[in-house]
Parts: structure tokens; sequence; C-alpha cells
């Protein structure tokens, strides 16, 4: 069994040592905001906190987040900064399908964070790992600019 | 775009790593070896992780150098260590690498001893005249980076045998860096990399990526050779030192 500590609660898992943190997340965990995209970090949407930072959730196996506070989409519903980027993007019309939209919010609300969403260049060069496939990145800069 | 099952063990102890590695791939933060394992083009049957190792992300001043451990991580560089202006040239580095969440695991040990030849860290490291130490067990020994980076995806590390640490020595005052890479997108892996060391009173030090691994420049181009002096001035140009 693997114990893991999400959003302040402990869980024990049966899950294979090749299994990544995302992929438990959402399967025995059900906590589905946690997307799985292209599996090998390039695109973005499996975003999650691993103590705090955000890391990619498809490349870290599940066992080795033991011991580590992991927070999810869900776990920062009542977070300052995530209660602004909810609005932005919704003003902004921010998203289309959404699948890219949990992993953006986590990364846009880490460079809010370190002072890294000063101007639209900076937001679009610190978006950089975060593939929307519907290319709606006009709409997600101009959010992240207004949720500061 | 799972990978292939494995085991996953975690090294405690230094002592008892060159065993657990004998049938085993070393996992430091994972952000390269996961990717390859996702798309099946390694298939090992077990993985180590090394992070629990004694100082393994460690950092310090030591006889005139900085030494830093191999599984300090990318976004802990990018965001300051080290006595300036190291510390400035070294994040800059640090902060063109993949991105933030990425930087946040990768680590510099993990990023050369994979040594892929677009990679940031074997250039770098290569033109501001770093060490890596290699501990095998309780035994250790200290390597330039130019005998340590053998070629594209090849390093002298030996079977059971890991990076423990990157050693970089403290620079003269008045000493310049300059860094350029040239990459399709922000974080992307380099089209281009050439790092230019200038100490007061002495020649640039140059070293570039090449599809053979990162190398240095010749100090003086041969006479016979106008591309590599072209890409020589270039380098010295861009990087601005």
């Amino acid at each position: 069994m693997t114990r893991l500590c999400v959003n302040g609660e402990t869980h024990d898992v049966r899950c294979e040592d090749r299994d990544s943190l995302a992929l438990v997340l959402r399967d025995a965990l059900g906590l589905t905001a946690t997307r799985i995209g292209c599996q090998h970090g390039s695109c973005g949407a499996c975003n999650v906190l691993l103590e705090d930072v955000p890391v990619r959730g498809c490349l870290v196996p599940a066992a080795l987040a033991e011991g580590q506070a992991v927070t999810t989409l869900e776990g920062l519903r009542d977070d300052a900064v995530m209660i602004r980027l909810r609005a932005a993007f919704t003003a902004h019309h921010a998203l289309q399908c959404g699948y890219c939209t949990a992993g953006m919010l986590i990364a846009a609300r880490d460079l809010i964070l370190r002072g890294r969403a000063g101007s639209a260049a900076e937001v679009r060069a610190g978006l950089a790992g975060q593939l929307c496939r519907c290319t709606g990145y006009d709409g997600i800069v101009a959010a992240v600019l207004a949720a500061q | 775009m799972i990978p292939a099952p494995f085991t996953l063990r975690r090294a405690a102890t230094w002592q008892a790593l060159p065993e657990l590695l004998e049938d085993a791939l070393p996992l430091g933060g994972g952000q390269s070896l996961m990717p390859l394992l996702a798309l099946r083009l390694a298939e090992p049957t077990a993985l180590v992780a090394l992070r629990a190792l004694p100082g393994f992300s460690d950092i310090a001043e030591r006889d005139g150098a900085l030494w830093i451990g191999a599984g300090v991580t990318h976004a802990r560089i990018e965001d300051g260590i080290g006595p300036a202006p190291l510390r400035d040239w070294l994040s800059q580095v640090a902060a063109g690498i993949a991105y933030r969440p990425v930087r946040n695991l990768g680590t510099i040990g993990g990023s050369l001893a994979l040594h892929d030849p677009a990679a940031d860290w074997p250039v770098a490291l290569l033109a501001l005249g770093a060490s890596a130490v290699l501990r095998q067990g309780d035994t250790r020994r200290v390597l330039p980076m130019a005998q340590f980076l053998t070629g594209a995806f090849a390093t002298a590390l030996q079977p059971g045998e890991v990076i423990e640490a990157v050693t970089i020595p403290i620079p003269a005052p008045g000493t310049r860096f300059g860094w350029c890479k040239l990459a399709p997108a922000p974080g992307a892996f380099a089209d281009a990399l050439a790092g230019v060391f200038r100490a007061p009173g002495a020649a640039p030090r140059i070293a570039v990526a090449s599809p053979a691994g990162a190398r240095l420049m010749p100090e003086a181009p041969p006479p016979d050779d106008p591309h590599l002096a072209r890409l020589r001035a270039v380098a010295i140009r861009r990087a601005g030192a």
C-alpha cells in the first residue's frame, strides 16, 4: 500500500510502482480535476502541487510522493489567488474545451505568487509549458494579468 | 504512454547504492528518465531513487569552489545559490531549462548524467570550468567536466557510480560570463548553445553544444577553418562576454 497525503487527507492506495501520481489521483482517489494529456511532461495538463510547488503529475511515480503534501485543484477551492483566477478566467473567456484549465490555473497561480506575471510577455513566457489545444491563449494571458 | 513495469527502490546510504544499482537505473528528479520510460525508449526492471542519500541536495562553499549536490533542482538554482556573480550566471542558465513545474523536480546531476547533446548544464558547466564529483560506495573521484563528458548521452560514469555533486570554482573579481541559448520556444531543447567564460587577462573559454555533446572550442581556431572562426566570433558576440 502507498500512503498519500492529498489536500490534507491521508489515503492508503493500492498502486503499481510505475503508476504516475496523476493516474492514481484520478483512478484511485477520484480527483478528476487533474487531467492526463501527453503523459511525458510536455503539455502541463496534469500539474499538481507537491510540497506547495507545481510539478508534472505524470512524471512523478505515485509511490515517490509518499510523505509529501500533494495538492490538486480540488484542494485550492478556497485559495485566495485561485478565487481571483477562477473569476478572471470566467470574465476573459479563458477556456474553451477546458482540458488544459486545471494545469493552466496551477501554473498561473505559481507565476502570480512568484511575481512573474507582470506583463503579457512575462505571462506568455511563464506559461510556455502549458499547452492549450484550442489555442485560446489571448484570453488566458488576459485573465492571468487581471487576476494579480 | 504507460511505462513498462518496474520496481522502485530507495537508496538510503551511499554504501548500499552500488548493489541496488546492479540491475537498475538511478532516478534523480526523473524529469528526463520518466518521459523516456513513458515512451518506452527504456524499459528497466528497477529504478533506484537517489534523493534520500545523505547530502545529495547540499549546497556549500568549500575550498574556493561552490559545491552543488547532484540532487539540487534547477528551480533552486534559478532562485539563487552561491555568491554573486556566479549566482546570477547559474540562475540565468537554470531559468532557461524546460518549465517551472519541471525545474521544481529536475536536478543538475540528472541533467549532467544524461548528457543530452542539446541540454543546458553540460555546456554551461564546461564553460564555467566545473568538475563532477563521482561516488561509488565510499570511493570518490573528481573529474574535470571535459573528462567527464565523453560524448552525446555518454559520460565517464562507471557501473554503480553516480554523481554526488558538481563543484564550480568561485570566479576571480572581474570575470565575465555570457550565455546564449537559441531555442524554438521558451523552455524547449536548444538548437544552439554557447557559454563564454572570460577571466581577467586570460583567453575566453568557450563551450558549445554539438551533435557529439558539449565541447570546448579551441582557444584560437585554425586559420584554415573559417567556419569555426566565425562560430567562435558569433558565440562571443551573442553571449555578450
